[in-house]
């Protein structure tokens, strides 16, 4: 089960912060199919936000068909997100773990980082490797 | 969709001074409803009219439509924290859950003591020697022990440190997720009211100004900017609810209505707090929906 957080200067509003943590914990492997959302009851209590804020995130990860709720018991991981198999992602992730060591190595900071990937992704999606 | 309440000319009056006038509004079941508006515009003689502490001076108040002066016993249903969170301080939290199972038919004094202990509070503490923010969740519990349709709240979180408001919303917020009530709860700190309300009443010298889903009314208002002399180049009759002119720059809070503005103006989305300071500063705007807009 995946504990929800809340970024107030994100600009992002707050339902679509909890849509997105839940698609964030897809990729990651942190949800998986079958998994159980937490209730509406359980993100407020911790959050302290309108149940209903919650219940619209649910509706557009459902319609998305990534969850699906069952009367009764809760709201349920229907399939993931990402293609790469457990083993490829813990390698990649391994790989830009070392990546990020020699930069911050080599003097770059985290903004330079940042830039760095979304250039190379960029980089990617113009030679059509993306 | 009910409305838990309905209010038709509703005005309560103390001696030749009008608290509240002309207040005809409808608000709808299952939401968690902002009251905002400047210190005496009237929100506690609202709250206070609706838990049926005082008799309206003219008009009527129905609650999940019952008339209250006919139906004391809907009163039953109400539940209502006073601004001061008023607890007996000699009390222990044990001695105030006795005081409400004995006085309130439906109280539900399980779900009081395991959510008590869970919130870590002590039990056989006199009320007057918890800290502020014990005092709040303690009478919270109370007020939803008593299972209400309806939760009138004045004032809940005025003199709370940030944890102890977060604590209280989570508790309040999570009652409502469980139990589905009506909670109506007035604040001036619109900060805690934007991921927590759904629904917002503003009141100003004793008149209903706002009352409207709170994403509807942020999707409806832009802010928009441009130079002062494009002033002119706004369409005819644009409903403008606040005007700021700063130098050359003229800032407003306007009703878009679909019709084009012209490439002077730059359009944002509006705070529930710009929303809300633009109204009350320009008390002759309104936006209430027609008297059939919430019932259907």
């Amino acid at each position: 089960m995946i504990g929800f957080h809340l970024d107030p200067r994100s600009g992002v509003s707050t339902y679509l912060q909890l849509v997105q943590q839940v698609k964030h914990a897809l990729r990651l492997g942190l949800l998986e199919p079958g998994d159980r959302l937490p209730t509406a009851a359980e993100v407020v209590a911790a959050l302290a936000i309108n149940p209903n804020t919650v219940l619209k995130a649910y509706r557009e990860l459902e319609r998305e068909g990534l969850v699906s709720a069952r009367p009764g018991l809760g709201t349920f991981v229907e399939r993931s997100l990402g293609q790469a198999s457990p083993h490829d992602r813990a390698r990649l992730r391994r790989q830009l773990a070392g990546w990020m060591r020699s930069a911050y190595g080599a003097g770059l900071d985290r903004e330079d980082l940042e830039a760095l990937f979304t250039a190379a992704l960029q980089d990617a999606a113009r030679e059509g490797a993306a | 969709m009910t409305s838990a309440m309905e209010m038709s000319g509703l005005g309560r009056r103390y001696g030749r001074t009008w608290a509240l006038r002309d207040c005809s509004l409808a608000l709808p079941e299952g939401r968690v409803i902002a009251l905002v508006g400047p210190n005496g515009a009237g929100k506690s003689t609202l709250l206070s009219l609706a838990a049926g502490l005082l008799r309206p001076s003219e008009g009527t108040l129905r609650l999940f439509g019952e008339p209250l002066r006919d139906r004391p016993s809907t009163l039953a249903r109400v539940g209502y924290m006073a601004q001061d969170t008023a607890l007996y301080p000699t009390f222990t939290v044990t001695d105030l859950l006795t005081f409400g199972g004995r006085l309130n038919p439906g109280w539900d004094d399980g779900w009081a003591r395991d959510r008590l202990a869970r919130l870590g509070l002590p039990a056989h503490v006199p009320a007057g020697r918890l800290s502020g923010g014990q005092r709040a969740q303690v009478a919270l519990v109370l007020a939803l022990a008593k299972r209400p349709r309806l939760l009138l709240l004045d004032e809940p979180l005025a003199s709370l440190d940030p944890v102890a408001r977060h604590d209280v919303m989570a508790l309040l917020m999570e009652a409502v997720a469980e139990a589905g009530l009506t909670v109506l709860l007035s604040s001036h700190i619109i900060s805690d009211l934007v991921d927590t309300c759904d629904w917002l009443v503003a009141v100003n010298q004793g008149r209903v100004q706002v009352s409207g889903d709170i994403d509807d009314l942020l999707s409806a208002h832009k802010l928009i900017t441009g130079p002062r002399e494009a002033l002119h180049t706004l369409p005819a009759r644009l409903p403008v609810v606040g005007q700021r002119v700063n130098g050359r720059q003229a800032l407003l809070l306007v009703r878009l209505d679909g019709r084009p503005l012209g490439p002077d103006w730059t359009v944002r989305d509006a705070s529930l707090d710009e929303l809300v300071v633009n109204y009350l500063r320009q008390p002759g705007s309104c936006a209430l929906p027609g008297p059939t807009a919430v019932a259907r």
